[in-house]
Order: C-alpha cells, then sequence, then structure tokens
C-alpha cells in the first residue's frame, strides 16, 4: 500500500490492505478499497459506514475519472480517508483536494515546497464542493 | 460589459503567477515536455509548425476598446505585429517565446483577459452571438449566461481532465449565428408561455472526424438550474466518455453510443442529485452580472436616415451591416477578408484602429465573429459613413459579409502542426477570383479546413473544402450543403479531390451551376437543396 | 538522408540538427544515419531542444530538402507571408515547398 506523502488528517492512518471495488462488497470485515478509473463509486455507496479508507488510483495523469469518484463520494457523506495514488503531479494536487481528497501518495514523490505552493495558489474558488470553501458568489452575496 | 471584481482579478493574476512558476520549473529541467505540454496547454500555449502559439480568450466574443488596444500592443511587442482570429472567438499570435508568455498573461491580467483554458481537455472558452445586446431578434442577451459558465467552468476541479476538449455555447434567438448545434453543449435561451427564461440544452454537437448535429436533450431547464444541468451533463460525460481513443472521445460520440434518451436519462438521474449539493449560484449573483450589461447610454430619437448617395458606401451598407434592436442604430461586421488576404490576420495598426472607432462610434465595444471578423454592435447611422471611410482607407472595407469572399479557414499547414494541407493559399485564389462575381453569387458561406479536425467549419460550408495529405501531395476534396443556424445539415462530399488549382476551378464551376439554376430569391444552399448533388458532380466530373 | 529537426526550448524557433548543435537552417541538417534517437534522447534531456523529431531528406544540389512538405515549411516559413520567412528577398522561395 502507498504511504501518503502529504495527509490533512489527523485521525490514525489505516493500515488495511486495500481491496478492489467488485469484491469489497463481499468482504464484509474489509476497511480500505481501491476505485481504478471504469470502477463505479456508487457501488460502494451501501458500504460508507464500515469504510476507513479510499485508495482513488491515477495510472495516468490524464485520465480524470477519478476526480469524479472522489466527489461522489463525498457527496454522498463518506467522511473517511480518500487518497489519490499513482500518477499523481504537482499541479493537480489542488483540484484534488477540491473534489474531497485528503490524502495524496504520487508515485514519484513532489517537491514538497511545490506542493505547498500548489495547494494555497488561489485564495478563493468559483465552485462550492463538500470541500467547504465558499464560492465567490457567496462571498459576493453575503 | 463585464468588469472583473476584486476576486476575478485575482483568480488571474494568480493564475499568471502560478503560469510563471510552471515555465521556470520546464526551463530549469524540473519537469519534462510531457509534464509540461498539459500545463501550457491549459494556458492556450501551443508548440505549432513554427515558434510557439498561443491563444488567448475572448469570452463570448466581447471585447473593450482598451482589451483590443492591448491585443494589437502584444502584437507589436511580443509577435510580429499581427494576431489571427479565430473560429472560436479567439486571437492567436504565431511566433511566441515560451520566455516571454508569462509576461503576456500579465499584460492581458492588467486588462481582464486570460488564456485559461483555450486548449486542453477541459471546458473551452464559452462562444455566443456576435450581435448579443444588439440583436433585433434575441429573446434575451445570452453574455451573462455564458459570464455565469466562465465562472463556473474556470478552474473547474472536476472538468479539468475529461475525456476530450470541450466547448459551449450560448445563444438566445432562434437564428443561430454560433453554430450553437456544433458545440459539445450549445444553449439556447427561451422564453415559456409564462414569459420565464430556460435554458434549452442541445449535447453532443461537433465536427472534426465525425460530424454530428446536437440533439435538444432538455427544451427548458429553468434558468436557476442551468449550471446544474451543465455539471450533470459534464459529469456525465467525465465518468463515461472514452477514454481508449482520442478519436472517440468527444461527447457527441457517448450520446451516440449510448443514445440520446439513455445519455438524457442518466443526465437527469444525476441532475436530481446534483440539486441536492447547493453548487447553483442564486439568481442575484445573474443579476449582479446582467446589471453589467445593460444597455449603453443609445441617444433617444436618433435618426435612422442614411445618406446613400456613394454607391460603394451602399453597397457595404447593405451587405455588412444587420438591423439593430435600437432605432437609429446600426451593427457593423469589419470584414477580415480582403479580397485576396488572409482570412482572420489583422495587423497591430488595424487592431488599433477598430479599437479606436469602439471607443468613439461603438460605445467602447467590438466582438469577434465565428466567422473570424470583427462587429462594432452599436453605430450610430449619423457616424456611419465617416466610420466607413476611415475602415475603408486601412484596407477594412470590404463589401463581402456572408459572400463567396468572406471565406472561413483555419491556418492551415502554413501555420499547424496538425494540419494535412495549407488552407490560406485556396482561401487567397478563391477569393480572388470569384470576388468580382460577389454580388450576383449573393449569400454563400465557403469553409475551408487543412485537416479533418475541421477548425475551418467545412462541414458547415454551404461550400466546404477539406485539406488532405495524398502521398505527400496536397488534395483538396469539396463538400456541398451544409449549413450551420436551425436548419444544420452537414455537407457532403462529391467526389474525388483536387489540387490546389483543381479546387479552385472546382469552386467555380459549382457557382455556374447555382446561377444557370436557381430560382427566384434562391441563395446557393437553396438551390442545392432543391436540385440535389447530381447536377453539381455532373459539371464536375462529367 | 535521415535529418532532425525541433524547436528551440525558449524561443520556440524551428531548429536543425547540424552535427554539433541545433541551427535554425535547413541547409546546416547532416545525416545522422541510425543515431538519431540517441541525439534526441540527449539534447532533449540537456534541453537544448524540444519536441525533436527525426525526418527523411533528400541531398540535392541546392541543399538538404525534407521528404515531407510540412517539415519544408517549417524550413522556409508560412509560405502565405514570404516577409516572415527566412528568405524574405527571394519571390521565388515559396516554389521550393511544393
Amino acid at each position: 500500500m502507498a504511504e501518503p506523502q502529504f495527509r490533512f488528517r489527523d485521525d490514525e492512518p489505516v493500515g488495511d490492505p486495500a481491496v478492489t471495488v467488485d469484491s469489497f462488497g463481499e468482504q464484509s470485515n474489509a476497511a480500505a478499497v481501491r476505485i481504478e478509473p471504469g470502477d463505479d463509486a456508487r457501488d460502494l455507496l451501501p458500504h460508507l459506514d464500515r469504510i476507513r479508507l479510499v485508495e482513488v488510483n491515477f495510472p495516468v495523469f490524464g485520465d480524470g475519472r477519478g476526480y469524479s469518484a472522489a466527489r461522489l463520494l463525498r457527496e454522498a457523506g463518506y467522511a473517511g480517508e480518500l487518497r489519490a495514488v499513482g500518477d499523481v503531479l504537482v499541479d493537480q494536487i489542488a483540484f484534488m483536494r477540491r473534489c474531497g481528497f485528503d490524502a495524496f501518495a504520487p508515485d514519484v514523490p513532489l517537491n514538497p515546497a511545490d506542493a505547498e505552493a500548489a495547494f494555497a495558489r488561489f485564495d478563493h474558488v468559483y465552485q462550492p464542493t463538500t470541500d467547504g470553501r465558499a464560492p465567490i458568489w457567496a462571498l459576493r452575496h453575503g | 460589459m463585464y468588469k472583473y471584481d476584486t476576486y476575478d482579478q485575482a483568480m488571474v493574476d494568480a493564475r499568471v503567477e502560478e503560469f510563471r512558476d510552471q515555465v521556470k520549473r520546464r526551463l530549469e529541467g524540473h519537469i519534462t515536455e510531457d509534464q509540461f505540454k498539459p500545463l501550457r496547454l491549459m494556458n492556450g500555449l501551443y508548440l505549432q509548425l513554427h515558434a510557439y502559439m498561443l491563444r488567448v480568450a475572448v469570452p463570448y466574443g466581447t471585447l473593450s476598446s482598451a482589451q483590443m488596444r492591448m491585443l494589437g500592443y502584444i502584437a507589436d511587442k511580443y509577435d510580429r505585429g499581427y494576431g489571427h482570429f479565430t473560429t472560436r472567438q479567439n486571437i492567436q499570435y504565431n511566433w511566441i517565446k515560451l520566455e516571454d508568455a508569462p509576461d503576456i498573461l500579465a499584460d492581458l491580467a492588467s486588462v481582464e483577459m486570460h488564456a485559461i483554458q483555450t486548449s486542453g481537455n477541459c471546458i473551452r472558452n464559452t462562444t455566443s452571438d456576435q450581435y448579443a445586446g444588439a440583436a433585433a431578434d434575441e429573446v434575451i442577451d445570452p453574455r451573462p449566461y455564458a459570464e455565469l459558465i466562465r465562472q463556473w467552468s474556470t478552474f473547474h476541479p472536476e472538468f479539468s481532465f475529461l475525456p476530450r476538449k470541450f466547448k459551449m455555447a450560448v445563444i438566445a434567438s432562434d437564428t443561430d449565428r454560433a453554430a450553437m448545434r456544433l458545440h459539445d453543449i450549445g444553449i439556447q435561451l427561451v422564453k415559456n408561455d409564462a414569459g420565464e427564461v430556460g435554458a434549452a440544452f442541445y449535447v453532443g454537437g461537433g465536427m472534426g472526424r465525425t460530424p454530428m448535429v446536437a440533439p435538444c436533450i432538455n427544451p427548458f431547464v429553468p434558468i436557476d438550474q442551468m449550471i446544474t444541468y451543465s455539471e450533470a451533463c459534464l459529469r456525465v460525460y467525465n465518468r463515461y466518455g472514452r477514454r481508449d481513443n482520442k478519436y472517440k472521445a468527444r461527447i457527441k460520440i457517448l450520446v451516440h453510443e449510448l443514445g440520446k434518451d439513455e445519455y438524457t436519462r442518466q443526465v437527469e438521474a444525476e441532475f436530481a442529485h446534483l440539486l441536492t449539493q447547493g453548487i447553483e449560484p442564486p439568481l442575484a449573483e445573474l443579476h449582479r452580472i446582467q446589471a453589467q450589461f445593460a444597455d449603453p447610454a443609445f441617444e433617444a430619437g436618433a435618426s435612422d436616415d442614411l445618406d446613400r448617395s456613394d454607391p460603394d458606401f451602399a453597397l457595404w451598407v447593405d451587405t455588412n451591416c444587420v438591423v439593430h434592436k435600437q432605432p437609429g442604430y446600426i451593427a457593423v461586421t469589419i470584414s477580415l477578408k480582403p479580397v485576396g488576404g488572409i482570412p482572420g490576420d489583422a495587423s497591430a495598426d488595424q487592431i488599433r484602429l477598430m479599437a479606436d472607432l469602439a471607443r468613439d462610434h461603438s460605445f467602447d465595444e467590438l466582438r469577434v465573429t465565428h466567422a473570424q471578423n470583427i462587429v462594432l454592435p452599436h453605430v450610430k447611422k449619423a457616424d456611419l459613413y465617416g466610420l466607413w471611410q476611415q475602415l475603408d482607407a486601412a484596407g477594412l472595407g470590404t463589401a463581402n459579409l456572408d459572400r463567396i469572399g468572406d471565406i472561413i479557414a483555419c491556418p492551415g499547414l502554413d501555420y499547424c502542426s496538425l494540419a494535412n494541407a495549407r488552407s490560406i493559399p485556396v482561401a487567397q485564389k478563391i477569393s480572388e477570383r470569384l470576388s468580382d462575381r460577389s454580388e450576383a453569387i449573393g449569400e454563400l458561406k465557403l469553409k475551408i479546413s487543412g485537416c479533418i479536425n475541421a477548425c475551418g467549419h467545412h462541414h458547415a460550408g454551404h461550400i466546404g473544402i477539406l485539406g488532405v495529405d495524398r502521398k505527400g501531395v496536397e488534395n483538396y476534396q469539396l463538400l456541398l450543403g451544409g449549413c450551420e443556424g436551425a436548419d444544420t445539415s452537414l455537407g457532403q462530399i462529391t467526389g474525388p479531390g483536387f489540387d490546389e488549382d483543381g479546387i479552385v476551378d472546382a469552386v467555380e464551376k459549382a457557382t455556374e451551376v447555382y446561377l444557370s439554376t436557381r430560382q427566384d430569391g434562391e441563395r446557393f444552399l437553396d438551390t442545392y437543396r432543391r436540385i440535389g448533388m447530381a447536377p453539381f458532380k455532373e459539371a464536375l466530373y462529367g | 538522408m535521415k535529418i532532425l529537426t525541433g524547436n528551440d526550448l525558449k524561443t520556440g524557433a524551428v531548429t536543425w540538427w547540424d552535427g554539433v548543435q541545433w541551427s535554425l537552417h535547413v541547409e546546416d541538417a547532416v545525416d545522422v544515419g541510425d543515431h538519431a534517437d540517441t541525439i534526441l534522447a540527449r539534447e532533449s534531456a540537456a534541453r537544448r531542444v524540444n519536441a525533436a523529431y527525426a525526418v527523411d531528406a533528400t541531398k540535392e544540389p541546392e541543399g538538404v530538402r525534407p521528404a515531407h512538405i510540412k517539415e519544408r515549411i517549417r524550413a522556409l516559413g508560412p509560405t502565405v507571408r514570404m516577409d516572415l520567412t527566412l528568405k524574405p528577398a527571394d519571390p521565388e522561395a515559396g516554389t521550393w515547398v511544393i
């Protein structure tokens, strides 16, 4: 299992190995699951109460399905760790954070200073997501 | 016009600094070209045939004179004294240095402009009707809705790595001047019987190698749900659009393969979920934007009289100007298609002149059209003759809007690394050959692409030309019967292709068939639709 | 012959491998034989060139001529703006690319 380079959570990291989405339903003691780009994140919704870690794999950075998977889980109320793994690049992590990822385990470790700058680049956002940041339209209209 | 507030300005300023940092990392070797390429593309920077090319966004085609003047300044300072207006209402510079690009973006940001998402697999610049706010036939000004979409789509965290690029257009009249149904999402603003504004969604149109006309998937989305519905359309596409084959990755293929009904069902299900998520901006935000697009201070009771005694002027008025919603005013199209010229190119001096004319005669506003011309949307008729004289003296007074010389052409193999054949020389030769028959031929939209990506909209031309590579030699296929707008149709190939001179002859022959066969009042397209392909084929190949 | 072309990383200018460095002129291009991949990897890694690739060409009396029109236009400049090409004073330069 990939160790996160960045983690924005205070709870204890889950040590369990992640299982695939299609086998997760059968393994009632599993607490960690790994989503591949072709998986339907909604298949996990019946099991959210026992999931503590979701790894979303980005085999190539250009495959953006994992962003939707992350938002779907957060919109359904998932509060456990959501970890981006694979071809995770410094110029994507701010988008990922907005979609609900709170841990990052890139195949190639990122330069910490570059990553810090990327997370902090934009003071405001145009769109509301489940990350709690108020969109610019909300700031404009109070 | 929309004015940035401190939030909008901070966004583009932060983007400039982000790109400055990315360029620095590339030049210092901290990131590879493979990693840098998507970053520069999302800032509009391509590597083209001769140099870097920068595509600057002109949101919904609207520019102030200060913005236009900046475009001229950039052409002089960083490029070679000219720019190229594109079929997506943007402007491209062909000779950009990577090391200058951050400074150019900073200069653009100083006039509330940017190059954000003008390339890459993300939501691109939203286009609109070039006569928005001036057209007599519009239900409502579509630009505030396009601005709402601009903000929603800018740095959208979920939709920045889509299967493929994504283009949206917003119009608000039955006469479609933006090729709305040839976009990934086309929105037509409509009013229902109760007078409420809603958005008709057309999804899955496009040109390229598999041209498709978008079907309407929802004829009336309430206007306070337009963004949420767009998000649902995109989410279904991001999750299920094909990623195994670049050429099948556009949303038109998804809609086609699922079928309109199944795609719509999935969108409606996602929409129902997203309505619970509170992502729609409040109507107060729309109203804030709309207030900035209020009509300019038109002079009440301005005269509709025009002195038409100069025949060249009268021809230009009849050809290039359209009726305005305000009495005493008129909307003017400045043709960037001089006879034998390069379609869409304008020199820095011409750009500055157009900026000055907009400041003095069009309430500071200009528009870029998808046909690669410039519009001064609000000109007082009393000013028109003097305006025309200044345009004419600068080579900008050509009277050929929607005529055979008003050719749409992509940059083609003269500039573009994707092209298979040159487009511009073909456009120049056709323009030179046939412009003296322009008035006799009347409305004829001729569109040329130098490869199947169809940036020159050849599928939608009354006459379309597609350049291909045949064993290393440029070859040109002829299409007839394409049309954008409310009666959108896709052109059909006539038969075997032609060489460069042959395609010019072929276009001439097609116009001769039309001229000898047309009935009263028929345009080229009408005659083609009545008589079909056979008489044209006979003349071309018989 | 096989020749190499690419763009200068900083300026974007079209360049050709002359055996020692990258030249703006196709006339300077040399035959790299079967060393294309080695040279491209080394030069790209050193950021002396960007997006470089190998193309076929022939040696003609007037100089090196790339086999495909695309690289001939790269070598000259846009045929519709001869003033911006490498041979602005030669009105016949455009015929070379055909």
